[in-house]
């Protein structure tokens, strides 16, 4: 099967003669990239001489990592692309931990990495890496070209790769004989993908036994994942819930997904899910998995994870279904596609007895911090910030107890408002993160929540942030430790706190010595008024806050147990 | 159990390291896997023998035909099939026991390939039962050395490449 490329509706282009780097510029601008992330090197200097003059928005970040982790933000912040070049060797292994993050939250990258002379390769030259090798088990397709003449096609097959079906990111390795080479082009060139095919529409009978199995049902979860805001399916996961009168829960990347502030809305599940998700999903009868992987994050044990329901399952993944856990009625497809379709098929039930139960549940468990508390509590920092922001900012975190916190204390209104390394847990992401947000949408408010050591692995970014004047705020939770390590450590190794207290700098110094606005606040009655300043800021600006080192993230399933065995329960009832 | 997969794979750089390496990273089991050119030079055939329950070659067959340069995955289990591997092996011989070998040999339709002073390298094709046997009866006259390819297969019947043997969902056709 050939694809018929995007270019091949434009009339006849003239033959004219181009150099690798022209037809790889050319590319990126005939696939509406406008902006770019990367940073140069020795064989990327005949593509960067095409991009000094070329139409498109070029941040270099200060280390290729950023650049990776600033290109997924771009793309999940905006629903395009996100494009990222570095150059061989360091370069390309350097984005590494950037393509495993967005490969795992199936985030479209296309990362262009410059290459050693063909008639090198293999010899060890100078900055030469096995970029495609190395690449090869977290990107979603990689490819080396190696003659001049697949180089346009490959392009243009990479952004169709990377964009459709489950997206992910995709590497092309050029070779720098490639991009100095010249090459006469005749127009349209048509992508060559024999074994790529995208499935969009779900199964019809599926989806009717799909809609037949939610009007059946008594106690039905909806549990959604990211895969919905890939699709850009949150109206109709709006329209579905509403419609057939479903509560909605949510995994860290699908938080956006479903306004949190409706009652029907669940919140987060899985390890620090709110007790009334886990309740309900080891409770219910139906379960409805929408873009979601079934993540041992979310499930606990697995052998006893919703063990009285029947589960659907709608994913653009086949591998997903029935990867981790058994699915009664699979349906493979485009999640806006079968949305609308089974939206149309299913029937109002009220279910009071179970929304009943839910509310009980919601009532007796909600999200609690301990508000009397004469330190500064982080989750009351992101309540604040949820208060001053009206729910609206772009929001991006680190990893760990500030992201749980994040994730809990933030209601999320609509999609690609929360941008979080979900599956690798990449620490580092936020700043970065923010930055490429911030690209992407400039004149929303972007917020990165942050850990203090999750921020001390990319602050380096932070001169990018200040050379660009993006008014990106960074919030740090300080508390000295790797909270989430610390909290483990407290819990299961008697609290030996082994390596996971570190010397931290003065970040208000740091963000000044950038040229970036700093601030520290240690009084509890300073946070409102410091965070209001921060939002009037039009330069990055980072606050240092001084929070309770030793603030646990609630409630928890330990690893090893089912949603319904949380620990802390009680702590946060004695809250009350 | 084992299951002989087949998928037909765009014939490029990388797709073998591709697959090998998505066993390993997904820990699957390969028992054997052979790869060779098809009619058409731009694909070529890989049949692997991979060992797991259901659930596990459901998994592999996905995983595989997720893979992009790879065009088409069928699992042969539950349908007749023919299924070959190929071996040569040296074998001890000397002069008092060759016609001995020989009618071993004549009875697995075995083909001596050469001949030297103290050893002959026979060739052998069958099911792999077949050729565990002979490597069997081989063995107390001494196995000098031993080559095998590991199992190809085609389904019987000319539909094989029509219909998938084992057609799952994620299959579209």
């Amino acid at each position: 099967m050939k694809t018929q490329s995007r270019a091949s509706a434009h009339s006849a282009v003239k033959p004219s003669i181009k150099t690798g780097a022209q037809i790889v510029v050319d590319a990126l601008i005939e696939q509406g990239v406008d902006t770019m992330f990367g940073y140069t090197g020795g064989v990327v200097l005949p593509l960067f001489d095409r991009l000094y003059d070329a139409p498109i928005n070029f941040i270099v970040p200060r280390h290729e990592q950023g650049g990776c982790h600033m290109a997924d933000a771009y793309a999940r912040a905006s629903g395009k692309v996100g494009v990222v070049v570095t150059t061989s060797g360091p370069g390309a292994c350097n984005i590494v931990t950037g393509l495993a993050t967005a490969m795992m939250d199936s985030v479209p990258i296309v990362a262009l990495t410059g290459q050693v002379r063909t008639e090198l390769i293999g010899n060890d030259a100078f900055q030469e890496a096995d970029t495609t090798g190395i690449t090869r088990p977290i990107t979603k397709y990689n490819c080396i070209v190696k003659d001049i003449k697949d180089l346009a096609r490959t392009i243009r097959e990479a952004f169709y790769i990377a964009s459709t079906g489950r997206p992910g990111p995709v590497l092309i390795d050029l070779p720098v004989d490639i991009t100095v080479a010249r090459h006469e082009t005749n127009g349209p060139v048509e992508m060559e993908l024999l074994g790529y095919r995208v499935r969009t529409k779900g199964h019809a009978r599926q989806i009717s036994s799909a809609a037949k199995a939610i009007n059946e049902s008594k106690q039905p979860v909806l549990y959604v994942g990211g895969g919905v805001i890939t699709a850009n399916a949150a109206k109709e996961l709006t329209d579905l819930a509403e419609k057939a009168h479903l509560p909605v829960t949510m995994t860290l990347l699908g938080l956006g997904s479903y306004d949190q502030r409706k009652p029907e809305s669940l919140d987060m599940l899985g390890m620090h899910g709110s007790a009334y998700a886990n309740y309900a999903v080891q409770q219910c009868d139906l379960l409805i998995a929408i873009g979601a992987r079934f993540d041992d994050r979310v499930t606990g044990k697995i052998e006893t994870f919703a063990p009285n329901a029947k589960i659907i399952h709608i994913d653009v993944d086949p591998a997903s279904i029935s990867k981790n856990v058994g699915v009664d009625i699979p349906v493979v497809g485009d999640a806006k596609a079968i949305l609308k379709a089974l939206t149309e098929e299913v029937e109002y039930r009220e279910r009071k007895r179970w929304f009943d139960k839910i509310a009980e549940w919601k009532k007796k468990f909600p999200f609690r911090y301990d508000q009397n508390s004469t330190t500064i509590k982080p989750q009351y920092v992101i309540e604040e910030l949820c208060r001053q922001t009206k729910n609206e900012a772009i929001v991006t975190t680190g990893v760990g107890q500030n992201q749980m916190w994040a994730a809990q204390f933030y209601k999320f209104v609509r999609p690609r408002q929360l941008i979080s390394s979900g599956g690798l847990g990449t620490m580092g992401f936020g700043l970065p993160a923010a930055i490429g947000a911030q690209v992407a949408k400039p004149d929303a408010t972007v917020i990165d929540i942050d850990g203090d050591h999750s921020f001390n692995m990319t602050m380096t970014e932070l001169a990018t942030a200040v050379e660009h004047e993006l008014p990106i705020k960074v919030c740090i939770l300080n508390n000295g430790y790797m909270g989430m390590v610390r909290q483990w450590q407290e819990l299961f190794y008697g609290r030996r706190y082994s390596k996971s207290y570190l010397k931290n700098p003065e970040y208000e110094v740091v963000a000044k010595a950038l040229g970036a606005v700093g601030m520290t606040v240690d009084k509890k009655a300073d946070v409102p008024k410091a965070i209001k300043q921060m939002l009037k800021e039009k330069l990055p600006c980072v606050i240092d806050f001084r929070v309770e080192p030793e603030e646990n993230v609630w409630p928890m399933v330990p690893a090893g147990k089912s949603l319904d065995e949380m620990s802390g329960l009680d702590i946060l009832e004695r809250l009350i | 159990m084992k299951h002989i997969i087949s998928a037909l794979v765009e014939n490029k750089p990388g797709v073998l390291a591709h697959v090998a390496g998505m066993f390993a990273a997904r820990a699957f089991n390969i028992d054997s896997l052979v790869v060779g050119r098809t009619e058409d030079p731009s694909l070529s055939r890989m049949t692997i023998v991979v060992l797991g329950d259901d659930r596990v070659l459901e998994q592999v067959r996905k995983q595989l035909a997720k893979i992009i340069p790879v065009v088409k995955v069928q699992d042969f289990v539950g349908q007749p099939v023919v299924a070959r591997d190929l071996m040569l092996i040296a074998i001890s011989a000397p002069p008092e026991k060759r016609a001995e070998l020989l009618s071993l040999i004549e009875m697995f339709k075995g083909k001596v390939v050469d001949i030297g002073q103290k050893f002959i390298m026979v060739e052998v094709s069958g099911p792999e039962e077949k050729i565990e046997a002979f490597i069997n009866v081989c063995k107390p006259y001494g196995i000098k050395s031993l080559a095998r390819t590991g199992t190809i297969a085609m389904a019987r019947h000319s539909r094989a490449d029509m219909q998938p043997a084992q057609t799952s969902n994620e299959q579209d056709n």
